[in-house]
């Protein structure tokens, strides 16, 4: 992975950021071994990323799984999967712009697909998401991979693979930047604290 | 969106998000389990004034693949016949409950009244009025085209990842046949010049409507020199009505063996196409008047992946004319 | 002339008119015609209605050479009653009514029953116009002698709604109407160029897909009838003209000394066939709207006296004949509340005519191409018939379909803001119109020319 240049630091106007680049890195880094250890090994296991940043997410943890261990492929096994048509919230917004789904090469067929997004809130999304797979394939085991879980689930999901728990209240919003999207340096930035500024969730 | 009534509507950002959300529905359907669900407990009703067959079908098939329950309401049969007027039966779809309503009409401008008059808050989407539009037609054939072609003016490469993202600049189209009357020539000069590509009409003087000169296009009367000359990347041969020639002092062209010489595209038309150029047809083809056989079943043709497309396009009409929440919608289009 | 069982008995002094635009005066109206007319606030009468009238315009009662009244055959659209109600609101006082009703007036029996019909209204004179075919069909003459020695006494023929397109129909009209000293009426429409025709053929037809209605339909036509015409040596009338070339050709016949007179509409001197891209049908109508350089020639046309007469083609439909695709759509719109409004905002607020213009485009012209210059279009002097229009022109309205008085409500003006309001028409010296409003006639009072 190269580095690159470093990015600036921007942090939210009116948030407070709880991790830094470094902590996303230690993040990601921890639940990649987790992963594999779960897994026991790298044998038919595929990412999944829930775009936008669930995919660079995903990549990133490829990378680190390719470095555990490296017979797992990390372009052949890494896809992305967009949950736009299968959301249940479609009619209470503006039309949403489909994304893209692609299968990783090695497909999902009787594999562990690791689901990975960055904040788990609501669990809707995710629900979405295995609607949207059950409709590609039949994988063996689906897990959820996310870097933020902030609670408030409104549906029986739990993750597998947590980055850090961050407790919020309903009104705040949680975002996570990510260089490779953002331009700037990793962050999970909470704001809206006091409760009087917007209320946008991330997701 | 709030209707699609006419490609002269679109931007040229809306036009690129429709082929690219048609892009991702193509993906889809080439899956083992092809519907979504995404427009459950939606109802679409076709409205057909006017017979066609192939274009309901590809409305009610791409409505059904994204779980849509749809009603199909056909002039034939129904009170429409009997002399309904277009309002009362606006006033019963929207009584129905309506979420979109898919028209094609013989009366030029009938979509367009049923989107603004107020009979109904639906959303409408034009699938060909009289002589006027047909968006979703020109809206597969620029998805066809950038499919085929995007990137490719001047002889680059085959575009990457079917287009996506792409518009048409730079493309040469010729769109060959009677114009006057169709509304698939009207549809796609709009469309094609708000994507960038460049358009001539090619046709008999007969069929060439009296206001031309204000279309974004040029116009020729010979398609030998078109071709030959112009180097057109897709020819598109537009359907010759047989009543066209009929009506005697008022026909539009002496016989169908001259309107074949001068404007049909046969094997010897064919073999001027350059390597990378296609073959386009809206269907239904009058094979040996505008299209000869060698011609619509060559490799250049894409006649039938023109249909398939069709499906994707409807889809992704569909889903954003009807996905989201309406009333955040501003923009007619 | 028959007694009005009210006059002698109403008097009306109108205080502070301006005759034709110019200086104010009273003037005083009793027994039927013009009684006096005196210096600005000198003028009394005893027992006198007095309208405080200062800076109106006084005209000449309008006449309407073109007028569809839809009376007998479709009621449900225009009565002769409440199309004339229409005229007297819009300062009318004669209309001729057109042939095309069902049945076509085509005989003496069917002009007599509408000038009939007139009388019994009692808001405006109607004067049949006469079908110059049987059934409008364009193949044989109607029976123009007997229709003309009829009560109505028919001057102007017209199958207006078709045009007689046949030449030696056409020429056989326009020599036997001389006998009586009468005008064919053509609406000038070349059939065959207009098959299925929807819209003015150009720039818009072709881009809203409404199959086009060439200039040259209508201007070969006039150009074919004034040859004719200076042929047989017969008068001719166009109906309204709708091309900058129909105003050129006009213009080359009365250079050349041919007695041809034309009409334009209302809605021809101020909408374009923009108003296609609607496809709202109220602006559908025959001959269509046609481009910005054709209204600015027909305006042209109007000031120069090549057009001689505004007449409104007024042309009531019922909702279901316009709540429907335009191509199913009736032609027409109505005209009869709006004419004067609209030759003001487009010809005198634009410095094009004065009020004295107004008055020969409106009145005295209109009413000596149909032979009624006896009654009708006289000038406001003691004496004359007090047939008179007085409008505020300095009022503004907004158009309201509903509001009209007309059974119609397919007007092009829904919505727009014009200038000017008719405050009063007199029909004979009696009101027909009073503060705007409509003042029913008295029971029982018969109203003749
Ligand atoms: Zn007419």
């Amino acid at each position: 992975m190269n580095p690159g240049p470093a990015l600036p630091e921007v942090p939210e106007p009116d948030g407070t950021t709880v991790l830094g680049a470094s902590d996303v890195a230690r993040a990601l880094t921890r639940i990649a071994h987790e992963i594999v250890e779960r897994s026991r090994g790298v044998d038919d296991l595929v990412l999944l990323g829930i775009p936008t940043r669930g995919v660079t997410l995903a990549r990133r943890l490829a990378e680190r799984l390719a470095q555990i261990d490296p017979a797992f492929d990390a372009d052949a096994c890494t896809g992305e999967l967009d949950v736009t048509m299968y959301r249940d919230d479609l009619r209470r917004q503006p039309t949403r712009a489909v994304g893209i789904t692609r299968l990783p090469a090695v497909g999902i067929e009787d594999k562990t697909v690791v689901l990975v997004d960055d904040v788990l809130f609501s669990g809707r999304t995710i629900r979405a998401a295995l609607d949207a797979l059950g409709d590609l394939g039949r994988p063996r085991a689906v897990r959820l991979a996310c870097l933020v879980d902030r609670g408030h689930r409104e549906v029986p999901i739990r993750p597998d693979f947590v980055g850090k728990n961050l407790p919020t209240a309903q009104s705040e919003r949680v975002r996570v930047r990510l260089a490779e999207v953002d331009d700037v340096a990793d962050a999970v930035v909470i704001a809206g604290r006091d409760g009087s500024t917007d209320v946008r969730s991330t997701r | 969106m709030r209707h699609l009534l006419s490609t002269a509507d679109l931007s040229k950002d809306e036009a690129v998000g429709l082929l690219d959300t048609a892009a991702q529905m193509a993906a889809t359907q080439s899956r083992e389990i092809k519907k979504l669900p995404t427009l459950r407990g939606r109802t679409v009703v076709n409205l057909f004034f006017e017979d066609s067959t192939r274009t309901r079908i590809s409305f009610e098939t791409a409505a059904k693949r994204l779980s849509a329950d749809v009603i199909n309401f056909s002039a034939k049969g129904s009170s429409v016949s009997k002399g309904e007027s277009l309002k009362d039966t606006a006033l019963t779809l929207h009584a129905m409950g309506a979420d979109a309503v898919v028209v094609r009409h013989w009366a030029s401008g009938a979509p367009y009244q049923l989107a603004h008059a107020g009979w109904l808050d639906a959303a409408v989407l034009n699938a060909g009025d009289g002589t006027h539009m047909h968006p979703t037609q020109a809206l597969l054939d620029a998805y066809t085209m950038r499919r085929h072609l995007a990137g490719r003016a001047g002889g680059l490469a085959a575009p990457a990842d079917d287009g996506v993202g792409a518009d048409l600049a730079g493309l040469r189209i010729a769109i060959v046949g009677d114009v006057l009357h169709s509304r698939v020539a009207r549809a796609n000069v709009a469309l094609l010049h708000t994507l960038g590509a460049e358009v001539t009409l090619v046709a008999p003087p007969t069929l060439v409507p009296v206001g031309v000169e204000a279309w974004p296009c040029r116009t020729s009367y010979d398609l030998d020199a078109t071709l030959a000359d112009w180097r057109p990347d897709a020819v598109m041969m537009l359907r010759v009505q047989r009543e066209r020639m009929s009506g005697g002092a008022g026909a539009f062209f002496p016989s169908p063996l001259e309107y074949t010489r001068y404007y049909g595209l046969d094997a010897r038309r064919l073999a001027q196409l350059a390597d990378h150029a296609i073959v386009m047809h809206p269907g239904p083809m009058n094979r040996g008047l505008e299209i000869s056989a060698e011609a619509a079943d060559s490799d250049k043709a894409v006649i039938v992946e023109q249909v398939a497309n069709g499906i994707a396009v409807r889809m992704a009409a569909l889903y954003l004319l009807m996905a989201g929440d309406r009333s955040a919608e501003g923009n007619d289009l | 002339m028959s007694t009005d069982l009210t006059m002698g008995t109403i008097t009306y002094v109108l205080r502070g008119v301006r005759p034709l635009g110019g200086d104010a005066v009273d003037v005083v109206l009793a027994d039927g015609v013009v009684a006096e007319v005196a210096e600005a606030g000198s003028a009394t009468a005893e027992g006198a209605t007095v309208i405080e009238a200062a800076d109106h315009v006084l005209l000449p009662g309008l006449v309407d050479l073109h007028t569809h009244l839809r009376e007998p055959g479709r009621e449900d659209a225009e009565t002769v009653a409440s199309g004339t109600r229409a005229a007297a609101v819009g300062g009318f006082t004669a209309v001729h009514a057109m042939a095309n009703t069902s049945p076509v007036a085509d005989t003496a029996g069917v002009v007599e029953q509408v000038h009939r019909l007139g009388q019994q209204a009692g808001w405006a004179d109607v004067h049949p116009v006469g079908a110059v075919t049987v059934g409008l069909d364009g193949v044989r003459l109607a029976e123009l002698g007997a229709m003309a020695d009829s009560a109505a006494r028919v001057r102007v023929f017209s199958d207006d709604g078709k045009c007689v397109h046949d030449p030696i129909l056409m020429r056989r009209a326009l020599e036997y109407v001389k006998a009586f000293d009468g005008v064919v009426a053509q609406h000038a429409q070349e059939p065959r160029l207009t098959e299925g025709a929807q819209m003015n053929e150009g720039v818009v037809s072709a881009q809203v897909g409404l199959a086009g209605w060439p200039a040259v339909a209508e201007e070969a036509i006039i150009a074919r009838d004034v040859l004719l015409a200076e042929h047989v040596g017969s008068r001719l009338h166009v109906c309204h003209l709708s091309t900058a070339g129909s105003v050129e050709i006009i213009r080359w016949a009365k250079s050349r000394g041919i007695d041809v007179t034309a009409e334009v509409t209302p809605h021809h001197l101020i909408l374009t066939d923009d108003l296609a891209r609607t496809y709202d049908p109220t602006y559908k109508v025959n001959p269509p709207l046609r481009t910005a350089a054709d209204v600015e020639a027909v305006r042209q046309g109007l000031a120069d006296g090549t057009i001689d007469i505004v007449a409104t083609d007024h042309a009531p439909h019922t909702r279901e004949d316009k709540d429907c695709e335009w191509g199913a759509a009736a032609f027409g719109m109505t005209g009869l509340e709006t004419a004067l409004s609209v030759v003001q905002q487009t010809m005198v607020d634009t410095g094009r005519l004065t009020w004295s213009d107004v008055a020969r485009v409106l009145s005295t012209a209109p009413a000596r191409i149909g032979r009624i210059e006896a009654t009708q279009g006289r000038p406001i002097a003691v004496g004359e018939p007090a047939n008179l229009t007085l409008v505020d022109p300095t009022a503004t309205r907004t158009i309201d379909g509903a509001a009209q008085a007309t059974s119609s409500g397919n007007t092009p003006f829904r919505g727009h803001e014009l200038p000017g309001q008719v405050v009063a028409t007199f029909l004979r010296g009696r009101a027909t119109v009073l503060d705007g409003a409509p003042v029913a006639p008295v029971d029982g009072v018969v109203s003749a020319p």
